[in-house]
């Protein structure tokens, strides 16, 4: 699996911390970003609740 | 592999509605998906209609809740203008506004919730309430010509009104039955740090009355206060709350409280009737009792909980376990974790009340219950987990609990 932030669509909206805090953090200008963009099996289900979870549907998982 | 010949009915168009289908096709459900919602609008995000929905000249394109080929592409038959008046709930059969009926195999119900309003004979030219796309298309048109904008109930949706009217220089008034505004929402002290933001951007806020009346000839006016006040307006938005929309199942053999009550999983009283979103009440995780949440995170996950425990019911998925909600005011970033109502104390763990930013943490009894921010989502979103697990509040906080405070 890889995950990246689509920076043009994210808000800050910080769904994404709320649901996989290991994998997700804000920058200091508000947009999200990836701790590790090619996260373990066992963060799968956390990536994919982090993207279900994003109001602006800016996180992009490839699996 | 049961035969599923008529497939899924999903009622609503509404974010719970379509990640419920997204869910189905997402966990290989091969049957029939047919999604109906009354107004003829294709599917869209619900929280925007308050905030950028409401600026000038907004491209309402943005506000799509997918792209118009995945339904396509899917095999999600959307019947949209299309609207269901009665459910048969033992025979899985949902009545339709042109007298048919439709068979399902699962029905899932997801129709959201209706604003309140006032009286018809006052609903007067004039009079918004905001809660779908026409109803924001609408008062955008309103706030593009409106000088003075009168708004009834401070609650969020007043409250991003109020902004979005602010930000384009109208003059505004929220009018509050409630003596301190955000009070019943937030708490005490977030309360008056969110009043703060308001009437320092310019917003009238009138507190302990209400609503009475509109006035006008043929369009609004004025609106007329409890205690005898007139206040000239052009513009009027109620803010007064919702009701989910469940009139149209009285009869239906489910049963019904302050909504659909449904289990952990979404089921209903009845097999191969499901409820998400703002209609469903879930059982509350912190009380076992059934409780709508009104929250758009919670509409989804419910949706795609249903959706799952349809295409799946050997393995069945309820949602996470701490509501969360989101508000955009004067480019504050307000956000809320858990369980706000009625907390024993509240204390800020970053920043302060009478800053520009803070985290705050809601005690219930020995227990950290929720959270809640403003211009603070690094602070605030980590305490999620804290929420989840109950974590002890002298955990969290380094203070202890008052005596006799521990549940």
């Amino acid at each position: 699996m890889k995950i990246r932030i689509d920076e043009e669509k994210c808000c800050g909206y910080a769904a994404c911390l709320s649901a996989a805090p290991e994998l997700f953090d804000l920058g200091d200008d508000n947009i999200a970003i990836v701790l590790n963009p090619a996260p373990p099996a066992d963060q799968h289900a956390a990536a994919r609740e982090a993207l279900a979870a994003c109001p602006t549907d800016a996180i992009v998982v490839e699996e | 592999m049961t035969a599923r010949p008529h497939g899924t009915v999903i009622v609503g168009a509404s974010v719970a509605g379509i990640a419920a289908a997204d869910a189905l096709r997402k966990n290989g459900y091969d049957a029939p998906i047919r999604v109906l919602d009354a107004q003829p609008v294709m599917p869209h995000n619900k929280p925007p209609l308050s905030k950028q929905a409401l600026e000038p000249g907004h491209d309402d394109a943005r506000l799509a809740l997918r792209p118009e080929s995945y339904f396509a592409d899917a095999e999600i038959e959307l019947m949209l203008g299309c609207r269901a008046v009665g459910l048969r709930a033992a025979e899985l059969l949902v009545d339709l506004d042109d007298g048919s009926a439709l068979a399902a195999d699962d029905i899932v119900l997801a129709p959201g919730a209706a604003p309140r309003r006032l009286p018809a004979a006052q609903m007067l030219p004039g009079v918004h309430v905001l809660r779908s796309l026409p109803d924001a298309v609408a008062l955008r048109r309103a706030l593009d010509r409106g000088r003075r904008v009168v708004i009834g109930g401070c609650g969020f949706i007043g409250a991003e009104t109020a902004a979005a009217a602010r930000k384009r220089g109208l003059e505004v008034t929220i009018v509050e039955i409630a003596p301190e505004p955000f009070r019943a929402l937030v708490g005490a002290q977030p309360a008056r740090a969110l009043t703060r933001l308001h009437r320092d951007h310019g917003v009238r806020i009138l507190t302990g009355v209400g609503v009475t009346a509109v006035a006008g000839r043929g369009r609004a006016e004025a609106v007329l206060l409890a205690d005898g006040r007139q206040l000239p307006a052009d513009v009027v938005v109620l803010g007064l709350g919702v009701v989910p929309a469940v009139e149209w199942l009285t009869g239906s053999g489910l049963a019904i409280g302050d909504g659909v009550t449904c289990d952990r999983y979404g089921r209903s009283s009845v097999p191969h009737v499901y409820a998400a979103g703002d209609a469903a009440a879930w059982p509350d995780p912190f009380t076992g009792l059934p409780g709508r949440i009104e929250h758009w995170t919670t509409a989804q996950q419910q949706g795609a909980a249903v959706g799952h425990n349809i295409a799946r019911p050997g393995d069945l998925q309820s949602v996470p376990a701490v509501p969360y909600f989101w508000s955009d005011q004067y480019g504050v970033r307000i956000q809320s974790l858990g369980w706000l109502d009625d907390p024993a104390e509240i204390l800020c763990v970053h920043g302060d009340f009478g800053a520009a930013e803070f985290a705050a943490v809601y005690r219930r009894g020995d227990k950290v219950a929720g959270a809640f921010g403003l211009g603070a989502a690094r602070h605030l979103m980590p305490l999620r987990s804290a929420i989840e697990r109950r974590a002890p509040w002298s955990e969290i906080t380094g203070r202890s609990v008052p005596a006799g405070a521990s549940a």
